[in-house]
This record gives C-alpha cells, structure tokens and sequence, in this order.
C-alpha cells in the first residue's frame, strides 16, 4: 500500500512542466527563455505559466518567444510583442499604471489596515484592563478578601 | 457603538466585492486591438491554396473576421447561427481556419453549409497569434478604414447578434 502511494505521488509530481527540447546558440539565451516563458501567463489555463501549461496555446507561445530569441531580440523587445497581442493580462508581473495600480497599492493599504487595527485594539485593552476602581472601592475588595481568608 | 459598526461596515465591504466578483468574467481578456489596425496577413486560401488573402484586400468593406476549426466543439454550435448571419448580407464574413486540417475543414463546411465569405488557412497558427486568439471561435468586426472596432470570444449566440452585431454593423456601413 506504501509502495502504492509513492508510485502514485511521483506520478503527481511528473506533469508539472511541459517540456519542448530547445537548443540555444548560448546560455544567455537560455536563461532568457526559461525566464520568459516562466513570466508569461497562458491564456486558456489562465493559472499558468506558458511554461507550465500544456495547452496548444502555450506550446505556440514558447515556439514563438524561442524564435523571436533566436532572431536576436531583446527580452524588452519580446514582452512588447506579447502585450500588445493579449494585452498586460498576459504577464505575471503587470506593469504599475491606472488600471493595474490597485493591484499593487491594495497589499499595502490592507496591511496598513490591520497595523492600525492592531494598534487601536492593543490600545483599547491596555485601557480597559485599568479602569478605574476607586481607592475606596479597592478598599472594600481588599477588606472582603482578608474576610473570606478567615473563613 | 463601533463594536456593531465595525462588523457591519466589512461585511458590506466583502458583500459588495463578491457581488462585484460574481459578475465578472475571467475568460474575457480585453482586447488591446480595439480601435487599432487589424494585424496585417496574407494568408492562402482554404478552398483554393494557391490564393492568397490579406487584410489590405478588405479596405473598404465592413468584415468580420471569424476564428474556426473543425475540432472546435463551440464553433459547432456557433455555425447555424453564422449561416443564418451570412443569408442578411450585412457584411464579409471571413473565416480564419485555425490550426486545422484542410481536409477536415472543407468536410466541416460540406455538411454544415458554408457561412463564409472566403476562409483562410493559418496551420501553425502564427496568424492567431498576431491576432491575440486565445479561444476559439472568436469573432472580430473590422471597419471600410481596416480598424478592428470589436470582438467577441466564445461562440456567438442570436442574442448576440441582433442585440450586438448587427446594429454595430449598421452603424459601420454607414462610416465612410
């Protein structure tokens, strides 16, 4: 049963990229791919990277960032081409401007967020723990405790 | 007081943001070609290869340009609605097979009837990619100037059509 699950979880862990054998004419090149297609989002699965996916889409896209690479141009040069086919949607790492600036400024608005709540509730404790008891009052507490003692 | 407000304020927070979310379409990625250019091709043509087709050949006519294939569940369901567009004569249709085999193609279009203007033939699917096609069928509308003013992804429904298109279409054929 053992032996099973291992088997079962390797096969898992098989189909976690799609692989296209590509030569490149230097390692730079390679570099460049493999950071590229892994920035890329596929647009049929949309949760994965052209990289990843195994849909026909994506094996387009890697053909086609592998020749643009081959022809000589620039990583600047390949984003462009893409974005302007499929729009900021296809990268990962969306450029910061009116449409995407919520995605970038809302992490810092909702942690600013919960420091103040942190802050306001730490506050409102450490008043709370405090409130005030009149020295007479406090009296009376101590005085009926020393009585509960003797009993 | 602020113990009630507080719960209350994020709850309609939340509420409004889902409400928002299930509205949403995230299979609809904006196209970056409205308004601009229709990318340029010259491509052969799937009942005669030795002919070509390029968009410069369409200035001047109101087009749709309609991305099919014959292993496209959708584009089946789509296809009566397409020919039933085709018999108004509102505008060109063109059809861009995509990723297909010739064959399979002209069999397709044998039984189903032939909605099409002319189809193109894009095999390795280069010319979907310099449209953007990421679902197929999708469909664009093109003006007299060559300017894509549309598009549409998944299969068009009548809806569609009489509620979308063909007023669009009107209001295209009467541009200069």
């Amino acid at each position: 049963m053992k032996r099973l699950c291992i088997i079962f979880l390797l096969i898992l862990s098989c189909n976690g990229f799609a692989v296209d054998y590509r030569q490149f004419s230097n390692p730079e090149q390679q570099e460049t791919y493999e950071t590229l297609t892994s920035e890329l989002r596929c647009l049929v699965c949309q949760n994965q990277t052209i990289a990843d996916s195994n849909a026909e889409l994506a094996a387009d896209l890697r053909r086609q960032v592998y020749e643009m690479i081959e022809q000589g141009k620039t990583k600047q040069e390949i984003l462009q081409f893409m974005t302007e086919r499929y729009g900021d949607f296809v990268l990962y790492k969306p450029p910061f401007k009116g449409k995407t600036g919520i995605l970038w400024i809302a992490p810092v608005i909702f942690l600013l967020m919960g420091l103040i709540a942190v802050f306001l509730f730490v506050r409102h404790k450490k008043k709370s723990s405090n409130i005030g008891i009149s020295p007479e009052k406090q009296e009376k507490i101590r005085s009926l405790l020393e009585k509960g003692d003797r009993s | 007081m602020l113990k009630y407000i507080i719960p209350l304020v994020l709850f309609i927070v939340l509420a409004v943001f889902l409400a928002l979310g299930l509205s949403l379409k995230p299979g609809d990625i904006p196209s970056p070609f409205i308004n601009k250019p229709a990318p340029s091709f010259s491509a052969p043509k799937l009942n005669a290869p030795d002919e070509k087709l390029s968009q410069t050949d369409l200035i001047g006519k109101v087009w749709l340009f309609n991305v099919w294939a014959s292993w496209c569940v959708s584009c089946r369901s789509e296809h009566p609605i397409l020919n039933q567009l085709a018999q108004k004569n509102a505008a060109v249709i063109v059809g861009l097979n995509y990723k297909d085999d010739p064959n399979d193609a002209k069999k397709w279009l044998q039984t189903l009837g032939n909605p099409y203007t002319v189809s193109i033939m894009d095999q390795d699917g280069r010319i979907g990619i310099d449209w953007g096609v990421y679902g197929v069928p999708e469909t664009f509308v093109i003006d007299k100037k060559g300017l894509i003013r549309y598009k549409h992804t998944g299969p068009v429904t009548a809806e569609d059509i009489q509620k979308t298109f063909l007023p669009l279409i009107a209001k295209l054929q009467v541009e200069s």
